[in-house]
């Protein structure tokens, strides 16, 4: 293919992966803390992911198998065109099975099966600074992280609770990682921080436009931000999944027709399409239905 | 009370460049002590009160704060940490106008309780508690506390704004100009209220004010300033009843009667 030629090896070239690389090392060194770094432009607008890209680009190797998931799907445009986009210009190999991913790029999802040792888990994210909507000068923000002063994110939560009667943040729910640095897990819903909370896989960050990079390291604390009589609670669902009927997954909403009719169903596809090869039914899955490829 | 001061000042001086914000100010102020500075706009007031809350660094002259382990600790030498504790559990700044002091988009309940917070409060129901507790001392009706501070008025987002200060039982408070800008009815609560809370916590107080009536009834003590240097000092009613620098009774007879 010719075209692979005028491309460096996954569209970096070598000096910007370094750098990145740098960057990343730092945020491992310092869990939760945000390393600014010069982030390139990328062939995609900004908000599509040119932070996760950038990293993926940069820690990828000939012989990781890499996955993409678009709020937990494999099949949505973001998802497609960057699991293409690698596979143009790395030559990877590409997958839509958790399990066997070396590298899963996410855009606001963790998946349901559960990582392990050796993966690495790249986030998308929009606005790295958990403190940016309480306070708006990033000077302000970086001398209140350096110092730990975070009553501030506390004072969000309190107005959670005075509005709602509840913590009423359902995603971007701020994390303390290992003690110490306020981070904002990115848009994933709070379902999944959790799943944060010492994991074996690799979590690394990157904010394309905002330019920032930040990490957490397997097994790493991460806590989630609460109140002594307004714990931490994650969301609960009243039905299982509609076409798998997995409980104690995140589940989407779907739309059916003009008449009020929707379903419920996994919002990580790949976990869904697995368990309905194993023979799970929910109660919209029909058996002419074919599996979604 | 103690035989030892609170602050103790020496010699501070701010330069602008050429200019002079203040020049060689000295005071100890004690415990419980309610001080005034008073001149006209321009005089260095402001510029020594940033001094003094460590908002500004002085070009010279030293300013030492006894600390609650009664140690005194020079404040141009403390870490920036330990100056911004300081800052939001021991101290109060009263800003002149309100959305300085306060954070406009979070409610009047959230204001008071981000202290608390911030020292590692982590209980909804007793922050809220005092919340109330607090925001019924400056006489803000219960029913408001979820309200914004844009939704208050210029009284009423003064009122919360020292609420927000004194949550955290500070011992020392700056105010500069607390009731400039507000009507003369609003104004007399406020510092009747003021009043209260002085003497009902033994709060020592710099207070900047323009305005001698003020002075008068806040302060023990005041010092006349006038391009930057201290022109007289004493016990307040002392000067305003016998003013003895030639500015401070130019200052003390232009007062309106009315």
């Amino acid at each position: 293919m010719n075209d692979i030629a005028t491309y460096n090896f996954a569209y970096l070239d070598e000096q910007t992966k370094r750098m990145i690389r740098r960057a990343i090392l730092k945020g491992i060194a310092i869990p939760g803390y945000q390393v600014p770094f010069a982030s390139r432009e990328m062939p995609m607008p900004y908000g599509w992911g040119t932070g996760g890209v950038q990293v993926t680009a940069s820690i990828i190797g000939p012989d990781d198998v890499l996955k993409v998931i678009d709020q937990g799907a494999d099949d949505t445009t973001n998802a497609v065109s960057i699991r293409a986009f690698f596979k143009k210009v790395a030559n990877v190999a590409v997958t839509t099975d958790t399990a066997t991913a070396t590298i899963i790029q996410t855009r606001h999802r963790i998946p349901e099966h559960p990582l392990t040792a050796g993966q690495v888990l790249v986030y998308q994210v929009p606005i790295p600074e958990p403190l940016r909507f309480l306070e708006p000068r990033e000077t302000e923000t970086r001398k209140m992280h350096a110092l730990e002063e975070y009553g501030l994110m506390h004072v969000k939560l309190y107005e959670d609770i005075a509005k709602h009667g509840r913590i009423a943040t359902t995603y971007a729910y701020p994390v303390k990682v290992e003690g110490r640095y306020v981070m904002d897990p990115s848009p994933t819903p709070k379902f999944d921080n959790p799943k944060m909370h010492r994991s074996p896989a690799l979590q690394l960050f990157g904010a394309g436009r905002e330019k920032r990079i930040y990490a957490v390291p397997p097994f790493t604390d991460v806590v989630s931000l609460d109140f002594e009589d307004h714990p931490f609670e994650v969301q609960t669902f009243d039905q299982p999944c509609a076409l798998c009927a997995a409980e104690n997954v995140y589940l989407d909403e779907v739309i059916l027709d003009d008449h009020g009719g929707h379903m419920f169903v996994c919002s990580d596809t790949d976990h869904c399409e697995k368990r309905r090869e194993e023979g799970h039914r929910g109660h919209l899955a029909p058996e002419m239905m074919e599996p979604a490829q | 009370m103690t035989d030892e001061p609170l602050l103790r000042v020496s010699a501070l001086s701010k330069f602008y460049g050429s200019r002079v914000g203040c020049d060689n100010v000295s005071f100890d102020l004690w415990p419980g002590e309610v001080l005034a500075v008073v001149g006209e706009s321009g005089s260095g007031k402001t510029t020594l009160l940033n001094c003094l809350s460590t908002r500004l660094l002085p070009s010279s002259g030293t300013a030492s704060y006894r600390m609650r382990d009664g140690q005194f600790r020079e404040l141009y030498r403390m870490s920036e940490a330990e100056r911004r504790f300081l800052m939001r559990t021991d101290w109060g700044f009263v800003h002149q106008n309100p959305a300085d002091g306060l954070r406009m988009t979070v409610s009047a309940g959230a204001n008071v309780g981000e202290r608390l917070m911030a020292v590692g409060d982590r209980n909804y129901g007793k922050i809220r508690a005092t919340a109330v507790d607090w925001l019924s001392r400056v006489e803000i009706e219960q029913d408001r506390i979820d309200d914004e501070p844009r939704a208050f008025s210029g009284g009423m987002r003064q009122r919360l704004q020292i609420a927000r200060n004194l949550v955290t039982g500070p011992r020392l408070v700056f105010m500069d100009e607390p009731t400039g800008g507000l009507d003369v009815s609003v104004q007399a609560r406020l510092l009747d209220l003021l009043r209260g809370l002085v003497t009902d916590l033994g709060l020592a107080a710099i207070v900047v004010t323009h305005d001698l009536a003020v002075a008068r009834l806040l302060s023990q003590r005041m010092m006349v300033m006038k391009d930057g240097r201290v022109v007289e000092s004493g016990l307040t009613d002392r000067v305003l009843d016998d003013p003895r620098a030639p500015y401070t009774q130019l200052l003390v007879s232009s007062i309106l009667q009315v």
